[in-house]
């Protein structure tokens, strides 16, 4: 996983609460068994109406999403992380992120920073009056700047950690194998087993 | 410390605890399924590592596979080359596996429960949002991420940061007619879909523990619905009772000295929990969804909400574009909407108790005329008990569809699908758009409710026959 320190590009807003799973990544496109080229089913059914944010042209190319509350919620599909990120997504702003979703973007290395609203809202209108408007992110600061506008955002300390150190979990777990196997041991016989 | 069961199981299966750090929390059970899974077994071959606890996992074939002519191949090909890939990886890393035409296969979540691997006080986890079910039993379990399911996987562990909890009291007895799918259905409707963030909801009161198993895990399954991660209720004498003689159930000293711990486990009278919400059981009615989420519902006997009736501006916007999608108008009574298909299953309602529900509405009527009914049994166990009971010909009589085990129409995934513009009354839990395919349009409801619709043509209950 490549370090995330902080990132510069411009942003699309997406003015819409409780976009859930369903709507970032449709079912249809989770039947694929690969881990990439997921972009083409992002907001699948919206992106068919060429007035959808997505499409216009001022905001080709962005790598950071400004959408409303309630973001990710609904099914547990990580391949809504994939798809914003194969999209060409680094992060997510929203005033309120559902929580499988905040985890599995940890995970995959996409931030998702928790901004208030009434600075998302800011956040849009400066990126609707100037689409071209550079925006930085930075995590290490836990800061937001577009054009004047500074706007802090939270994110999980363990996250930003990792993030920040480019980490991936499985290995940081492995290292405790021993732990791990001396908790086996203690655990209750007749728990049940599926072999 | 006074601890609630959610905060006891978790403490019981901490492996590792560092400061600053997430818990690392030991899994008892994994369940695997094919469209969740294919990418983490990529991973683990992708580093050379193994699956450690191949015993405590265990996979199905659910998601997308075809309700009908189930022994011929699989006539899509991505999901036959889904299932194909949970096969090999199953094979290759010796996870035991329960394919279609395998007796123990069906929805994951309906698997679990009837082969007594469910039990009190364990973690569960499923790369599949409703493993908040198994939480019936008094198992802290949740849904995961597929890079989470790969940790799994390959640690039997995940490092996860301790939930709130909250506690959903519903006291009172539930009037005639009242099923568990409106008790949860009404709780989402009061706590909203994003109530339950950040918190494991522990449902309690008399209301909750007159519940049968099967009740009781309709009720946890949809906690995800309210943005929980989990939904728990805490083992009781109909929990024991449950799992008692099933196959993979302690037995003999074994089972005194589970039983022994399971009584431990329920949340002691002065635990504190971080929120709690009250419910009077007596004043729910058959509850149905009008809109797009799962929060958007109401009595069956109340109108269709108007935007001029919502609390914010995100809120009418919210009703505007739900009344738009479902066409439908403002005002008119959820009673009069006509519904062209009606779908009884998913693990939120495809257990056994449910298609008895089913058949006693059906029983000695007719659908109504162009009304397709399909009622898919949430695994072969359950179409094999119904079919003893002679449920099977009560639903074909009434001109409505048995098929066989499998997710279905709850997610589309296979060929039963809703058209663009179609309308369904559903028994499963999520009405988001597109959901049973792609324009189509979901009434969340009961079984009863499901059955009754059927046969009336619009939306109604056993009481309207
Ligand atoms: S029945 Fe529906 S909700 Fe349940 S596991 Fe299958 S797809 Fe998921």
């Amino acid at each position: 996983m490549e370090k995330f320190i902080t990132h510069t590009g411009t942003a699309a807003p997406l003015r819409r609460s409780n976009v859930d799973t369903d709507q970032i990544i449709p079912a249809e496109y989770l039947k694929r068994i690969t881990r990439h080229g997921f972009e083409d089913g992002l907001f699948g059914a919206w992106r068919k109406d060429s007035d959808f944010v997505l499409n216009q042209p001022a905001y080709q190319g962005v790598s950071i999403l400004i959408a409303g509350p309630d973001f990710g919620t609904g099914s547990s599909r990580e391949h809504a992380v994939w798809a914003l990120q194969d999209f060409g997504f680094k992060v997510v702003l929203s005033s309120r992120f559902a929580d499988i979703f905040r985890g599995n973007s940890g995970k995959g290395g996409l931030l998702t920073g928790l901004v208030d609203q009434a600075d998302i809202e800011l956040l849009w209108a400066a990126v609707e009056a100037n689409p071209a408007l550079e925006v930085t992110v930075d995590l290490d600061k836990r800061e937001v700047r577009a054009g004047d506008l500074t706007a802090t955002f939270e994110v999980d300390d363990y996250v930003r950690w990792r993030l920040m150190e480019g980490l991936d979990d499985i290995g940081i777990t492995m290292k405790h194998g021993d732990v791990i196997a001396e908790f086996e041991v203690k655990r209750p016989a007749f728990m049940p087993t599926t072999a | 410390m006074a601890k609630t069961l959610a905060e006891k199981v978790w403490e019981a299966h901490v492996v590792r605890r560092a400061a600053g750090e997430p818990d690392l929390l030991y899994i008892d059970l994994h369940l695997v399924h094919e469209v969740t899974s294919p990418q983490a077994f990529d991973g683990l071959r992708a580093t050379g590592r193994a699956v450690r606890r191949p015993e405590l996992t265990l996979a199905t074939e659910d998601h997308n596979v075809p309700t009908i002519d189930i022994l011929k191949p699989i006539a899509d090909p991505i999901s036959k080359a889904q299932v194909d890939a949970l096969r090999a990886n199953c094979a290759e890393f010796g996870v035991p596996i329960y394919s279609l035409g395998n007796v123990e296969q069906g929805i994951v979540h309906v698997v679990g429960p009837q082969l007594g691997l469910t039990q009190p006080g364990m973690t569960v986890v499923c790369g599949d949002s409703h493993t908040s079910t198994h939480g019936a039993f008094g198992a802290l379990a949740f849904g995961i991420g597929t890079s989470e399911v790969e940790h799994v996987l390959a640690t039997q562990t995940l490092p996860l940061k301790p939930f709130k909890t909250m506690a959903i009291n519903v006291d009172g007895e539930l009037p005639v007619g009242v099923t568990a799918k409106d008790v949860t259905l009404a709780v989402i409707a009061k706590i909203g879909t994003g109530g339950g963030q950040g918190y494991v909801l522990e449902y309690k009161g008399s209301a909750i523990r007159a519940l049968s198993m099967e009740g009781r895990m309709t009720v946890c399954n949809m906690s995800i619905e309210a943005g929980a991660r989990a939904g728990m209720i805490a083992p009781d004498e109909t929990t024991f009772e449950y799992l008692k003689g099933r196959d993979r159930a302690p037995a003999g000293a074994m089972w005194d000295e589970a039983v022994a711990y399971w009584a431990t486990l329920p949340s002691d009278a002065d635990a504190k929990y971080d929120a709690e919400v009250f419910i009077d059981a007596s004043t729910l009615s058959p509850f149905v969804t009008w809109g797009t989420n799962p929060g958007q519902g109401l009595p069956l006997t109340a109108n269709v909400p108007s935007p001029a009736d919502a609390v914010d501006e995100t809120d009418r916007v919210a009703i505007e574009n739900a009344l738009e999608y479902m066409g439908l108008t403002a005002g008119m009574p959820l009673r009069d909407i006509k519904v062209d298909t009606v779908f009884v299953g998913s693990c939120t309602n495809g257990r056994i108790e449910d298609l008895r529900a089913v058949a006693e509405v059906l029983k000695g009527r007719k659908v109504a005329s162009g009304m397709r009914m399909l009622v898919v049994p949430g695994s072969v166990r359950v179409k094999h008990q119904a079919e003893a009971e002679g449920l099977d010909v009560i639903v074909k009589d009434s001109g409505a569809e048995w098929r066989e085990a499998g997710c279905s129409m709850c997610l589309a995934m296979n060929p039963d699908k809703l058209a663009p513009g179609e309308r369904s009354a559903s028994t499963s839990n999520r009405n988001f758009e597109g959901r049973q395919g792609p324009g189509g349009r979901t009434h969340l409801v009961s079984p009863a409710v499901a059955a009754a619709t059927a046969i009336k043509g619009h939306l109604a209950a056993p009481a309207d026959l």
